[in-house]
């Protein structure tokens, strides 16, 4: 990539770096949700081969969406945003550059050893050990990286989208190296070092704070920065975001037990998950609420602005993941939700509604800038906001679809017959989620066009930067 | 004492740490301090290479 548009100050080449690839693993990522989505509606698709069967294609698309698009998204914008609210340049660049040739490294032994089926077993945790080493060399340098950055600064107060960057990037440091120790016996084959019930735990204490710290609260990082950037007003209240922050990071580490309603975890473990994940809501919703009300006295931009839009209504689909999240985890309603579609589709509200959205908004701002451009000048707004339309769509017929096939399945799996037999059997709610899977497949493939349409306007953007920026240098 | 006097002490603290920031973040003496705060992401207005903030609205 050119040099012409280095800034004086700032590493933007690793920003910029980060931001391509984000929008490229999106791509990536989100083609085989469709893929996945369309072998469960027509399981012919699986074609009898091991390595493209629906199991091990589900770890590698839940690792390329959260860990290839969603973590390149976040090690692009906290970059940037670390060293504009701070003033000054990171502190390494070297180590910068490491982290980004370390993570796309890791992507990449990924994308070959899941189809394998080389996999720990562990939700969200599947890669073996080797890999494993490799993340936590690469985090670690990015831990030093941004809290370097911040001991550096020049300016004396420390802004709270870092906050939530730094947060997310401690508590998934000790999450992710905690949940896999591990006893390796081979170069691909390692055993946990945790059983049981306590293993049941530590997974789900990795695997709920993989969603409260890498997809929420590193995301809020994000809005916390380009909310008031592209709406060009301050967020609507400073001190408010110091209470959310703390009560979201002290709160969303105690909620991990909802995953484990009605099995061998004690009773009170249970409940104790059940009551957090009830509190959670009130941080939550109050920095839904920040995000949203930066916009009072701006609404007109809505009509006019894209990417304000996308960043907008993430925040409404944060606030309705974050209210259906403790609803399902109120045992009463879990015994319904668990192991059905809805889990699927709240995943997805805040998969695609939340962290997708809010980083493609994030994307449009920055990307220009990482081209020499004024925010937000990309190549087309109008196919932003075709893009907009799509994603918005495509999201709502994904978690509606998910919702309907959810409820069904939890009523078919619970109803009896006056002698206490079953009503119906298991393939019956299988047979019965068919049309579901179908609307989920159209979703899927909406949200994906916008995002090649993404593709296409960021190819373009560059395109016209570099022809820009040779006709400068001629002049 | 037993661990569980130990785990209640917790709350507590935990209880009266909460209500500490949400003291020291509403506090009226700090209102214009965390006002100005707020204003971080504008006050970087480094023109280089391009003008990044100026005229979005169009
Ligand atoms: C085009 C967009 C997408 C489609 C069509 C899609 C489709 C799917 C499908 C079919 C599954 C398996 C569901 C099952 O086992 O029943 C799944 C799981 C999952 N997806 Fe997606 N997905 C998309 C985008 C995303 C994005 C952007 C993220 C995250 C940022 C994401 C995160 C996940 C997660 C975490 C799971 C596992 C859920 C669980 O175990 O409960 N997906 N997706
Ligand atoms: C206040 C916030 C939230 C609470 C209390 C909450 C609660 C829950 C509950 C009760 C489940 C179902 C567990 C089960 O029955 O197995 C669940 C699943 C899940 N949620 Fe949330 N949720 C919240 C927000 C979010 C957000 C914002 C996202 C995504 C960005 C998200 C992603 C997920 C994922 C990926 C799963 C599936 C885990 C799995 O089984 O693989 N949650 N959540």
């Amino acid at each position: 990539m050119s040099t012409a548009f280095d800034h004086p100050e700032y590493n933007y080449k690793v920003v910029r770096q980060f931001a391509i690839m984000t929008v490229v693993w999106g791509v990536v990522g989100m083609a085989v949700g469709v893929l996945i989505a369309a072998q469960l509606a027509w399981p012919q698709l699986n074609f009898d081969t091991p390595w493209f069967s629906f199991g091990r294609l589900r770890p590698l698309h839940t690792n390329a969406v959260i860990f290839a698009f969603g973590g390149c998204a976040l090690f692009a914008t906290s970059y940037y945003i670390v060293q504009r609210t701070c003033r000054t340049r990171l502190f390494s660049d070297t180590l910068a550059s490491f982290t980004f040739w370390g993570w796309q490294a890791v992507i990449v032994s990924a994308a070959i050893t899941l189809p394998m089926g080389l996999t720990s077993t562990k939700e969200y945790a599947e890669l073996e050990w080797p890999i494993d080493i490799l993340v936590t060399l690469v985090w670690v340098a990015y831990v030093v990286n941004f809290l370097g950055t911040l001991a550096i600064r020049k300016e004396s107060h420390i802004y709270v989208a870092n906050w939530f960057f730094a947060a997310f990037m401690i508590m998934i440091a000790i999450l992710y190296v905690g949940n896999n120790l591990a006893v390796p016996v081979s170069l691909t084959k390692s055993y946990s070092v945790w059983a049981g019930t306590v293993d049941a735990m530590i997974q789900w204490w990795w695997g709920h704070n993989a969603v409260g710290f890498f997809l929420t609260a590193g995301f809020l990082g994000i809005m916390y920065y380009f909310v008031p950037k592209q709406a060009g007003r301050p967020v609507y209240s400073y001190r408010l975001s110091i209470v959310h922050f703390w009560a979201l990071i002290s709160i969303y580490v105690w909620a991990g037990a909802h995953h484990l309603h009605y099995s061998a975890l004690p009773d009170w473990a249970q409940t104790s998950g059940m009551v957090m994940s009830l509190i959670l809501l009130a941080p939550s919703w109050g920095g839904m609420i920040n995000g949203m009300m930066t916009l009072s006295g701006a609404w007109h931009k809505l009509r006019t602005d894209p990417i304000l839009r996308f960043l907008v209504v993430s925040l409404s689909f944060y606030g309705m993941s974050t209210f259906e999240g403790p609803m399902m985890s109120i045992k009463t309603v879990n015994a319904l939700s668990h192991n059905t579609d809805w889990t699927i589709g709240h995943v997805h509200s805040g998969a695609l509604g939340w962290v997708a959205m809010v980083s493609i908004g994030a994307l449009y701002h920055l990307i220009p800038i990482m081209f020499g451009r004024k925010a937000g000048q990309m190549y087309s707004i109008g196919l932003i906001n075709v893009h907009f339309w799509l994603a918005t769509i495509g999201t709502v017929l994904y978690i509606a679809a998910m919702w309907v096939n959810g409820i069904m399945q939890g009523l078919m799996w619970r109803a009896v017959n006056e002698d206490g037999s079953l009503t119906y059997s298991f393939v019956e709610s299988v047979e019965a989620s068919h049309g579901g899977y179908v609307v989920r497949v159209l979703g899927g493939a909406f949200f994906l066009t916008g995002m090649l349409i993404m593709l296409f306007n960021v190819y373009m953007t560059t395109r016209d930067a570099k022809k820009e920026a040779a006709v400068a240098a001629h002049a | 004492m037993d661990i569980n006097d130990v785990r209640g002490l917790g709350s507590v603290f935990a209880l009266i740490a909460f209500i500490g920031i949400i003291w020291w973040a509403y506090g009226s003496s700090r209102k214009q301090r965390f006002k100005d705060d707020g204003d971080i992401p504008f006050r970087d207005n480094t023109e280089m290479p391009a003008d990044d903030d100026k005229d979005r609205s169009k």
